[in-house]
């Protein structure tokens, strides 16, 4: 690994906690001022993250924090993996794997409604996963290259020769960012129908760090959406993936929360026609 | 920093109200008064609350209930009890199955008076709460580390 992605891994595992908790705090302030209030102070996020970690910490059992710490070491090895232009591939599976350790964690403890939420998890994975894999597989066709620094340096028109996986990824972006109308595993209001699902057992530092770990996953995420903005200048991309996220805060407040049948019905038509339809055309047309 | 005060999430739970206090905790917690500009949460999850909102009398059946999601809060945790209901059983006092009020079941920190409590008292309570949780906190800081705390003194 050269210098370059060195310093991309670091500034990701240094810098993504600062920027997914100011976004975090963006999307907070965003979606009360939908919904006609004020909304909290942009900084909440670290607050309320800095006063779970002074709680006291009280566990069910002493290997559910370890589960914890497995999905945020998986998300640091993805999001490192990215951001150091390494192999987009090996940085979804990491991306994979730390939710099964968030759902293994969930089914760890007794709480029906944690169980609920652990299996709305794998749902929600079977869910995103196949159309996550095409968009990857799009991004390979279209540049002729798993490894995120290559593609990147491509310069092709990615946007242009993918829409349909672009328009895929989008809606399984949701799925990944928790947000209604995908928000099964883990309401985003503790006081519906899951409580909170997977979060449900888990106090004090140990959601801190589930917290810690969103605002990573968010992070990546968003670099992922970037990719399809490559070829653009990178404040342009990068404005654009912002964009993204906006638009997915708006989807979120103005839709009512599906059920897993859909959710994994909708997610696997979306990725059949679009994302496959759009490789096949890309495929047909070189 | 007194990060206690800027994010406390409650959990509310209804002993054995009229549903007369419950309403107003619930308009506090709307967006008309939008408590989440001062970080506050209805979490509805014992497990990530810092405050209890109790209102009504305990009763033979919701005893347990009340220690039990009292028993789940991690430190440090403070309880209000709101309406007269939850200071003394009120009007159901004199009923065969009530104990009395909400501190027969849990120690409470803050009563908020009223029959019903209007959603302002219960607002103040609140933050009068907050400033028992914030000493609760400072109070578990120096038990994990007494070296601070005497420097604190110092």
């Amino acid at each position: 690994m050269d210098m370059t992605g060195i310093a991309g891994a670091a500034a990701f595992l240094i810098g993504a906690p600062v920027a997914g908790g100011l976004l975090a705090g963006i999307d907070r302030i965003v979606t009360a001022r939908m919904q006609g209030r004020k909304g909290p102070p942009l900084l909440q996020p670290f607050y309320d993250v800095g006063k779970l970690l002074q709680k006291s910490r009280l566990v069910v059992h002493p290997h559910q924090g370890l589960y914890i710490w497995g999905f945020l070491v998986f998300l640091l090895i993805a999001g490192a993996l990215f951001f150091s232009g390494g192999d987009l591939l090996l940085s979804i599976f990491a991306l994979a794997v730390a939710g099964v350790f968030l759902a293994l964690g969930a089914f760890s403890v007794n709480t029906p409604y944690s169980h609920i939420g652990a299996e709305r998890e794998l749902l929600q994975m079977m869910a995103y996963e196949p159309m996550l894999i095409i968009a990857v597989l799009g991004l390979y066709q279209s540049t002729g290259s798993f490894l995120v620094r290559d593609i990147v340096a491509s310069g092709r028109p990615i946007l242009a020769e993918l829409p349909g996986v672009f328009l895929g990824f989008l809606f399984i972006l949701t799925i990944k960012l928790r947000k209604s109308p995908f928000d099964l595993s883990s309401s985003h209001h503790g006081h519906q129908e899951v409580v909170k699902g997977v979060t449900t057992d888990f106090a004090g530092p140990d959601l801190a760090l589930i917290e810690i770990a969103h605002w990573y996953e968010n992070i990546l995420l968003l670099g992922f959406t970037y990719l399809f903005f490559v070829p653009l200048h990178p404040a342009l991309g990068i404005a654009l993936a912002g964009a993204t996220y906006l638009l997915e805060v708006f989807v979120d407040n103005t839709h009512a929360r599906l059920r897993w049948q859909h959710t994994v019905k909708l997610s696997w038509w979306t990725g059949a026609t679009l994302g496959l339809a759009n490789l096949a055309i890309l495929d047909l047309l070189r | 920093m007194s990060l206690f005060k800027k994010s406390p999430w409650v959990l509310h739970y209804n002993c054995s109200s009229c549903n007369g206090c419950d309403i107003e905790v619930l308009a506090a917690l709307t967006p008309m008064y939008d408590l989440e500009r001062f970080g506050i949460i209805n979490t509805g999850n014992p497990k990530h609350a810092d405050v209890l909102l109790l209102t009504g009398g305990v009763n033979a059946q919701n005893m347990d209930v009340v220690r039990s999601l009292y028993a789940q809060m991690p430190d440090p945790k403070v309880v209000v009890g709101i309406g007269i209901c939850a200071l003394s059983g009120g009007i159901f006092a004199p009923c065969y199955n009530i104990h009395g009020g909400a501190a027969t079941a849990v120690p409470v920190d803050i009563y908020v008076p009223g029959c019903a409590a209007r959603p302002e008292s219960i607002i103040d309570g609140v933050i009068q709460a907050l400033d028992i949780l914030q000493q609760k906190a400072d109070a578990m800081r120096g038990r994990r580390r007494p070296a601070a705390l005497a420097e604190e003194a110092a």
